[in-house]
């Protein structure tokens, strides 16, 4: 018989406690790894977006316009490849309210062709007509360009709400009131996974005519630098030109633009942070204190084996071994049962979050902080066991 | 007859650490559910208090916050002459037509920005909301470029200190004061003299809400039914409490679902670890359970007594979790309320309703914790567990 074997033995022996108290251990650090998932997954989302793309808003705040005549304006700025609009439409869905997705009129011969390397079209209407499509522009799209209130859904929202193509969704406007029927004429897949597949996407010329009676203004202009690494300055420059108008503007990166969301959030990711160690601890507090009972109880067994010949360091390694595999196996399971449950389904807290990430930094630190714990349940009773003397052992009456 | 709980109590202190350990996990779990609980209350308090079930709040049919609502400025007056409209003490009606824009700020030592509300209201109707009070400083002058600021913004946004400057839209506005409004969701706005900051903002042809005192709330509902049906206004009407307190619903629920969630997550873990140190007592305790039995005690008895320990033991720790947990409220913090799409400041509101949840939960985790252990307590066989040792 090895060691190996006899740490074995002295798990199993007690099948239930073994089981229960790496369970404890598997939770505890499955939700130390989910809740610190949901922290790399804000964080996460802030990388994306590209360092190539600006966005510009109005300087006052996102739900203030600007006017359309700054498209030919900023497009004349140097280093700037192509300009594209996007304005929030904020369309509710009249029969069930609770299920809300992103709805944004977009510029599509700009709009498509800056997103080309983010986006494919997966399925799509045959066109009805011929109608001459702008270069750059998907031939898939076709039956979409044809059409003024056609759209194009990402795929997953296609999926979760079992459309199909060619089928008519109707909305009802909250910021600009009234019905507006869409008729879906194209799914799109982002290759991106940070662009989302939940958007509806449609003409601005629609909201334009519909919504705002001819007299377009528009939400953010979409900037594609033919420069990237000169983003600073032309930045700078597009705000410059419009610094005295009423509608002044602020241009920044496209990663900056979605990091200002996840700033929104405030402090409650933090307060996630805080409440995953406090999870932690509380669980780790209980399993460690199991299994120092435990050790507790084999002092007449730890004389026997002391008897047998066993050396005081071995004995150490044994009672060691037990705790650390129990803290690390459940460890292992509760680390990376956050990674590939949480991130292999895509969770996303029903659309609260993007999907979510748990990254290996967290995963490691999740099986550190098991073995910390490991550590220090199993060194105490580890060093006491091997500095039992064989007489005080055996003559403990339990 | 039924094994006294003195029993339990006694041998629950004879294990101190132990019990501590215990008592400490399931501590955690009830300070955890009850700080998501206050989490969720303080948000929704704030935003709950911010309305008045004495005011009528209108505005455009379909808009699913003020901020998306436009109600014009004929329809505005129309709703100003109306004879429901109480009238204040200086004899004008007490309406507020209610610019409400938001501005993207620069946080106060941490990074980012968030929409901060501005509110352009009607300097003359201020008594319309009597919960709002100077706290330092002064109120601003009717039709100057001055502001007041809600106390929870004025600290934690860049500009937003008395005397200070802050730019909105093409004017720079100077703040003069701050007030507080009872910890409601005005708190975390900006104010001023919408005469001025209409024309700032360019947001001269409507505004977004209008919100009136009325004579007599109890003929709210016939005064609804006839406003949302008037063709020349397009408006829905509420009162004030019942739209505060709309906006606060997505929010609010999302946080106590994730913070129940979680606390399940956290409780099943804390319940095996009850679960093994109530199998470790048993495991102990069998000479004791013997002898019991002996006595003529019978097993339902040992059952219950066992259970009892368990629930007792994890009534410790909730207790201790309520306790824990007290600190917590007052506690300030914000977060963009989505469906406002502004910025809310609250405070951690720990309610009796929470600490009882807590403790019931914790009874909870006590009873699924011991059931098993205690049922293999009362299942002892007399004679084996006697002979053995």
């Amino acid at each position: 018989m090895n060691l190996f074997s006899l740490v074995l033995v002295n798990l199993f022996r007690n099948k239930r406690r073994t089981f229960l108290t790496m369970m404890s251990v598997v939770i505890a650090l499955f939700l130390f790894c989910a809740l610190r998932g949901v922290l790399d997954t804000l964080e996460s989302s802030i990388k994306v977006g590209s360092e190539s793309r600006l966005v510009t808003r109005n300087r006052i705040s996102l739900i203030f316009p600007m006017p359309q005549s700054y498209w030919t304006r900023i497009a004349a700025v140097p280093g700037i490849k192509s300009v594209s609009l996007q304005n929030w439409f904020g369309g509710r869905d009249p029969v069930d309210p609770k299920n809300w997705y992103a709805q944004f009129a977009v510029d599509a011969p700009t709009f498509f062709p800056i997103y080309a390397r983010d986006v494919e079209i997966t399925e799509f209407s045959p066109p009805q007509v011929q109608v001459a499509m702008p270069a750059g522009l998907d031939p898939k799209l076709a039956a979409f360009m044809s059409e003024q209130n056609a759209c194009v859904v990402g795929k997953r929202l296609f999926d979760k709400n079992k459309w199909k193509i060619g089928q008519t969704v109707t909305l009802a406007g909250t910021i600009y009131p009234g019905s507006w029927p869409f008729v879906i004429r194209a799914v799109y897949h982002a290759k991106d996974p940070a662009f989302g597949e939940e958007t509806m996407l449609f003409h601005y010329k629609y909201l334009e005519e519909k919504g705002m009676g001819g007299q377009g203004q528009v939400g953010v202009y979409i900037l594609e630098l033919s420069q990237p690494e000169r983003a600073g300055d032309i930045a700078k420059a597009v705000d410059a030109m419009f610094e005295n108008s009423s509608y002044a503007t602020r241009t920044e990166t496209e990663r900056a633009f979605q990091a200002g969301f996840v700033s929104m959030y405030g402090n409650v990711p933090y307060l996630i942070g805080v409440i995953g160690l406090a999870v932690v601890f509380a669980i780790l507090l209980v399993a460690g204190n199991t299994m120092m009972m435990a050790a507790r109880e084999r002092t007449a067994e730890v004389g026997v084996l002391k008897t047998l010949g066993f050396q005081d360091g071995t004995i150490f390694a044994i009672v060691l071994a037990e705790a650390a595999i129990i803290t690390l196996g459940g460890g292992l399971i509760g680390a990376f049962l956050a990674k590939w449950g949480l991130q292999g389904s895509g969770f996303n807290a029903g659309g609260f979050l993007p999907p979510m990430t748990v990254s290996w930094t967290t995963v490691a630190t999740g099986i550190g902080i098991a073995v910390l714990m490991g550590a220090t349940s199993g060194l105490i009773p580890a060093w006491q066991a091997s500095r039992l003397r064989i007489v005080d052992a055996l003559r403990r009456v339990e | 007859m039924a094994i006294p709980i003195s029993y339990n109590i006694r041998n629950v202190m004879q294990r101190p650490l132990t019990t501590l350990a215990t008592g400490s996990g399931i501590a955690m779990v009830v300070m955890i559910l009850i700080g998501a609980f206050a989490l969720a209350s303080g948000f929704q308090a704030a935003l709950v208090e911010t309305g008045s079930t004495e005011n009528a709040f209108i505005r455009r049919t379909g808009a699913d916050s003020e901020i998306s609502s436009g109600v014009s400025r004929d329809a505005a007056n129309i709703i100003r002459a109306l004879p429901e409209v109480a009238v204040g003490p200086d004899g004008r009606a007490l309406v507020s037509t209610d610019l409400v824009v938001l501005t993207n700020l620069e946080r106060v030592g941490q990074t980012g920005s968030s929409n901060v509300p501005i509110r352009g209201i009607d300097p003359a109707s201020l008594a319309l909301r009597p919960q709002v009070k100077v706290a330092d400083g002064r109120m601003f002058t009717p039709g100057t470029d001055e502001v007041m600021v809600g106390k929870r913004v004025s600290r934690r946004f860049k500009g937003l200190g008395i005397g200070e400057q802050v730019k909105l839209g093409q004017q720079n506005f100077t703040v003069v004061g701050t007030f507080t409004a009872g910890g409601s969701a005005f708190e975390s706005e900006i104010w001023g003299d919408n005469a001025v900051l209409m024309p700032a903002l360019d947001r001269q042809d409507a505004f977004q809400s209008v919100t009136f005192r009325m004579r007599d709330p109890a003929t709210f509902a016939a005064l609804k039914k006839r406003l949302e049906a008037d063709p020349r206004l397009g408006v829905q009407v509420q009162t004030e409490r019942e739209f505060y307190a709309s906006q606060s619903q997505l929010l609010a629920s999302v946080l106590r679902v994730a913070g129940v969630m979680i606390t399940l997550i956290m409780a099943v873990g804390a319940i095996f670890g009850a679960m093994n140190t109530m199998y470790a007592a048993v495991g102990q305790r069998t000479r004791e359970i013997a002898v019991l039995l002996t006595l003529g005690f019978t097993p339902f008895a040992i059952w219950m007594s066992f259970l009892f320990e368990s629930v007792f033991l994890s009534l410790i720790g909730g207790v201790l979790g309520c306790l824990l947990a007290l600190p917590i409220n007052g506690i300030t913090t914000s977060t963009t309320n989505w469906s406002s799409f502004s910025e809310v400041a609250f405070a951690f509101r720990v309610t009796p309703l929470g600490m009882g949840i807590g403790l019931a939960f914790a009874a909870m985790m006590g009873v699924v914790g011991g059931f098993l252990p205690a049922r293999q307590a009362a299942r002892q066989p007399l004679a084996a567990t006697l002979r053995a040792g």
